[in-house]
């Protein structure tokens, strides 16, 4: 069941939008900011509320990068790998990440405290290599920058 | 020399609001257009002035508009899209625009809402943009509250409701035709054209898809004329550009400067040169879906015209530099890697091409690619290219390769004589 409160933000969004199902995306996320990420039982229910098929609205939360279907951990971690970043050494970014914390690009440690996941440009190219962090962006990074950031997230 | 864009734009302080850019000239263009133009006046100046868009493709934005259905039976409602969905590798344009000055895009996308008579639009964020997301919500809520939004827009007949959507991530996402698909709430995949958007776009109603640098130019060209902004530019091509540099030069950044100022002034004087140890290989001028340029292309004027001549595109014009330490086959992999991931799917030379290429471009990468390899890449880009697939995603996934496969050709061969990379 939606809580009273996901379903009052997403009736706020229709009013923007000619037909219910366009608030989808704003739907998913909004569910996704009270629980963490989208379950099955989230999906069916916010596809209830839009009039939409579960299968149509399973094809839109898939295709982002943003929406979770499965369980993230505390925080997450998208690291830019696109080539400006690249070129800056976003390679060693992840690398020290494995080292530090156990946990590849794409997995969330054995203490659900980071999943980290890979994001293309995230439009910071000047300051590369960036990442964001629970949706907060921290650039000019290095493994020592990398490691002071991280730190700071419980 | 004159920077329209980013006159009022401070870096590291926060924009004007709306009595700064009142104060500052703000909103009168859309002030003079209500009262002294009709919409055919606007249109007119923006095909005069020969804007051409600024998200990559370069399409006259005055004939764009000029395909909406005009007359008092063209159906309604009729909607005006700017798309800010910046996702193209290497480009951070237009972050800077959404950042440091939301009311001129805001002034931008009334005035060419009035000149194709759309009463709804909106703006198409990515949702990683979330400062441009608060600010353009502040400014969108400012300026409602001043008139400038609204029913009956400084008393007039207008009316423009203006609502921002943030979207979920995905490069598709700035494919016109994809960017209408994920505002309906479908997957985001490209439709066919025709029918173009101007004719059945958002909801099956007339639709205009705009560049956010792009709607940005428009305010300063209804204020100072088509003249004024065709001289801006060095070239034949008209107004300023935001250009770019990343990559190991001395000062990544942003610049606006006249359209076609040369490749080497902003390599070297912007820029500042290569940073001490580097030397300059290759370019790719405009984000990742363009073709690399060499030295011997350095002089050519950055502008649609020119970089064209030279086999490459002017895309984004936010360049992304090459050095002599990094391997040009690791740097394809890491671009095709991308283009791979970012393919929505729908057609089968994407889907299932662009994951190939990457997996050779990887073996060879890996030192594992074979001596065949390279005839395989080639005839990718030409499965891949234009008139082949769906979209323009995969021809320009093809247009760093071909150019990599003709400049790089040494490298790759020594990657697969020697069964490793040369530069680890």
């Amino acid at each position: 069941m939606l809580t009273p409160q996901e379903t009052a933000e997403i009736e706020h969004e229709l009013s923007q939008y000619e037909r219910k199902r366009a608030a989808c995306i704003d739907a998913l996320k909004i569910v996704q900011r009270h629980r963490g990420w989208v379950s099955d039982e989230a999906l069916h229910d916010i596809a209830e509320l839009l009039e939409m098929p579960v299968d149509e609205l399973d094809a839109v939360a898939t295709f982002y990068n943003l929406i979770y279907r499965r369980p993230v951990g505390r925080h997450v971690v998208h690291l830019c790998d696109s080539v400006s970043c690249w070129l800056a050494g976003s390679d060693a970014l992840a690398e020290r990440i494995r080292e530090r914390f156990g946990v590849r690009v794409g997995e969330t440690d054995s203490e659900g405290r980071f999943t980290v996941l890979p994001i293309p440009c995230l439009g910071c190219c000047d300051r590369a290599p960036a990442m964001l962090v629970d949706g907060n962006l921290h650039v000019d990074l290095d493994p020592e920058r990398l490691d002071e950031t991280l730190e700071r997230y419980g | 020399m004159e920077r329209p864009l980013t006159a009022n734009i401070r870096p590291g302080e926060p924009p004007l609001d709306i009595e700064g850019y009142e104060r500052s000239g703000g909103y009168r263009a859309v002030r003079r257009a209500l009262s002294e133009l009709s919409p055919d006046d606007v249109l007119e100046l923006v095909i005069d002035s020969g804007l051409r868009g600024r998200g990559g493709a370069g399409f006259p934005t005055g004939q764009k508009w000029r395909f909406m259905p005009r007359g008092d039976d063209a159906p309604r409602p009729r909607y005006l899209i700017a798309n800010a969905d910046e996702m193209e590798p290497g480009t951070f344009k237009d972050r800077l625009l959404l950042e440091g000055d939301p009311h001129q895009l805001i002034e931008g996308m009334i005035l060419s809402a009035y000149a194709i008579g759309a009463n709804v639009a909106y703006v198409f964020l990515r949702d990683e943009y979330r400062l441009a997301a608060e600010t353009l919500r502040r400014a969108i809520a400012e300026a409602t509250d001043r008139g400038f939004l609204g029913e009956h827009i400084l008393g007039s007949e207008i009316s423009l409701s203006l609502h921002l959507h943030t979207s979920a991530g995905r490069y598709i996402c700035g494919e016109e035709t994809a960017l209408i698909s994920a505002l309906e709430g479908r997957r985001a995949i490209p439709r066919t054209k025709p029918p173009f958007p101007q004719l059945v776009g958002l909801w099956g109603k007339p639709t205009v898809v705009n560049n956010v640098e792009t709607l940005c130019n428009v305010p300063h060209i209804v204020n100072n004329g088509a003249e004024w902004f065709r001289s801006l530019g060095l070239t034949s091509d008209s107004g300023t550009k935001l250009y770019g540099a990343s990559g190991k030069v001395k000062r990544p950044g942003l610049w606006e400067l006249p359209m076609g100022t040369p490749i080497r002034e902003l390599l070297e004087e912007h820029a500042g040169g290569m940073r001490d140890g580097y030397r300059f290989r290759a370019l790719l001028p405009g984000g990742a879906s363009t073709d690399f340029l060499v030295e011997e292309h350095l002089d050519t004027p950055m502008d649609f015209e020119s970089i064209q001549k030279v086999g490459s595109r002017l895309g984004t014009g936010t360049m992304i530099v090459l050095d002599d330490k990094t391997c040009p086959v690791a740097m394809l992999h890491n671009l095709e890697h991308f283009f791979a991931q970012e393919s929505c799917g729908w057609c089968t030379p994407c889907r299932d091409g662009l994951p190939y290429v990457e997996h050779l471009l990887a073996a060879i990468d890996a030192g594992d690619g074979r001596p065949r390899d390279l005839a395989l890449l080639e005839m990718h880009t030409r499965h891949l290219g234009p008139g082949r697939t769906f979209c323009a995603h995969a021809p320009g996934a093809m247009e760093p390769l071909q150019s990599g496969l003709r400049y790089f050709r040494d490298d790759f061969e020594r990657h697969i004589a020697e069964r490793r990379c040369p530069y680890r």
